[in-house]
């Protein structure tokens, strides 16, 4: 496999490798890092992707994997303590959207999710992987998944009406 | 999409339930802009995910220059290892040029030691046929 050859392979499913380290590490800075890693394990084990059925599935795990590392490496942790209380910017995106305040809002109770609903979440709701793949990726049973994309789901509406609620009364 | 159908397909999405079909019509009506009140707060989920998605990586990949790190760590050590090597000859050479050094120091010692010894014999033999001279003059002026 050559490098354009890997490329190929491996542009499709970059963003979403991005998202997902995004969404775990919360800094852009060091989702961009654990990013370029990921690709370069990859790049280095090329002549393994060859055999697997599903490169995708399997970087997503990778990424899983090495963000809980980076998390509980004490460094990592010194940054998200920093990162939880540094307001996201979001620049040209968030423009277009009226209901900014809002929408951020979601981000911010994402955020608060525990870890693994974080990441259901973010693969389902927002990247819309199908099941199956979920639970390769996560490594868990469908029931299982459905639990923790369930409360998540609830958890953030309920969040939602209430501070909307709030606002009102 | 009529709204009590919207409904039930909430209710199914909250338990976990939807398909990625039925996932997509939420999506495309609460993205839609037209939403009744009481589901406003869908409407803020579905944007979020929605542009949450169009979030890029937009650094470039690089595969070649940690791969030449890489390398040159590999040259490195090679480097070190051949200045090391030579280190270890140039020290030894001075070491042994010491040695050489001390062992020639010693041995001019000894002998400068065993010059001094023979020159002061020689000194007490000299004094003694000055005395001799002495006593055969003098016994040469009393013959006279």
């Amino acid at each position: 496999m050559n490098q354009s050859d890997f490329l190929k392979v491996v542009l499709p499913f970059k963003d979403k490798v991005f998202r997902l380290a995004k969404r775990l590490l919360v800094s852009t800075e060091e989702a961009e890092d654990a990013t370029q890693e990921l690709l370069f394990k990859l790049w280095r084990s090329k002549e393994k992707i060859a055999d697997y059925k599903n490169v995708e599935a399997f970087a997503m795990t990778m990424t899983k994997n090495y963000c809980y590392d980076r998390l509980k490496s004490k460094q990592a942790s010194n940054l998200t303590l920093v990162h939880s209380n540094y307001k996201e910017k979001e620049t040209s995106l968030d423009k277009k959207i009226e209901h900014r305040d809002s929408v951020n809002q979601v981000h911010r109770l994402i955020e608060d999710l525990p870890e693994q609903q974080k990441i259901i979440i973010q693969l389902r709701d927002i990247e819309q992987y199908d099941f199956d793949e979920i639970c390769k990726m996560v490594d868990m049973k469908p029931t299982a998944v459905r639990v923790a994309l369930s409360r998540a789901r609830k958890t953030i509406r309920e969040a939602l009406i209430k501070k909307h609620n709030y606002g009102v009364s | 999409m009529e709204l009590a159908n919207i409904e039930k397909l909430v209710q199914k999405y909250l338990d976990a339930e939807t398909t990625l079909q039925e996932e997509t019509t939420l999506r495309n009506y609460f993205t839609g802009g037209d939403v009744a009140p009481h589901l406003q707060e869908y409407e803020y989920m579905f944007n979020y995910f929605t542009i949450s998605k169009d979030e890029t990586y937009t650094k470039t990949i690089q595969l070649e220059p940690k791969k030449f790190k890489k390398k040159n760590l590999k040259w490195l050590s090679v480097a070190a290892s051949v200045v090391l090597l030579f280190s270890v000859f140039v020290g030894k050479q001075q070491y042994d040029t010491h040695l050489q050094r001390q062992e020639a120091q010693r041995q001019f010692e000894q002998i400068s030691k065993g010059l001094r010894l023979l020159s002061s014999n020689l000194q007490k033999g000299e004094q003694a046929v000055a005395t001799l001279y002495t006593y055969e003059n003098t016994v040469k002026k009393i013959l006279k």
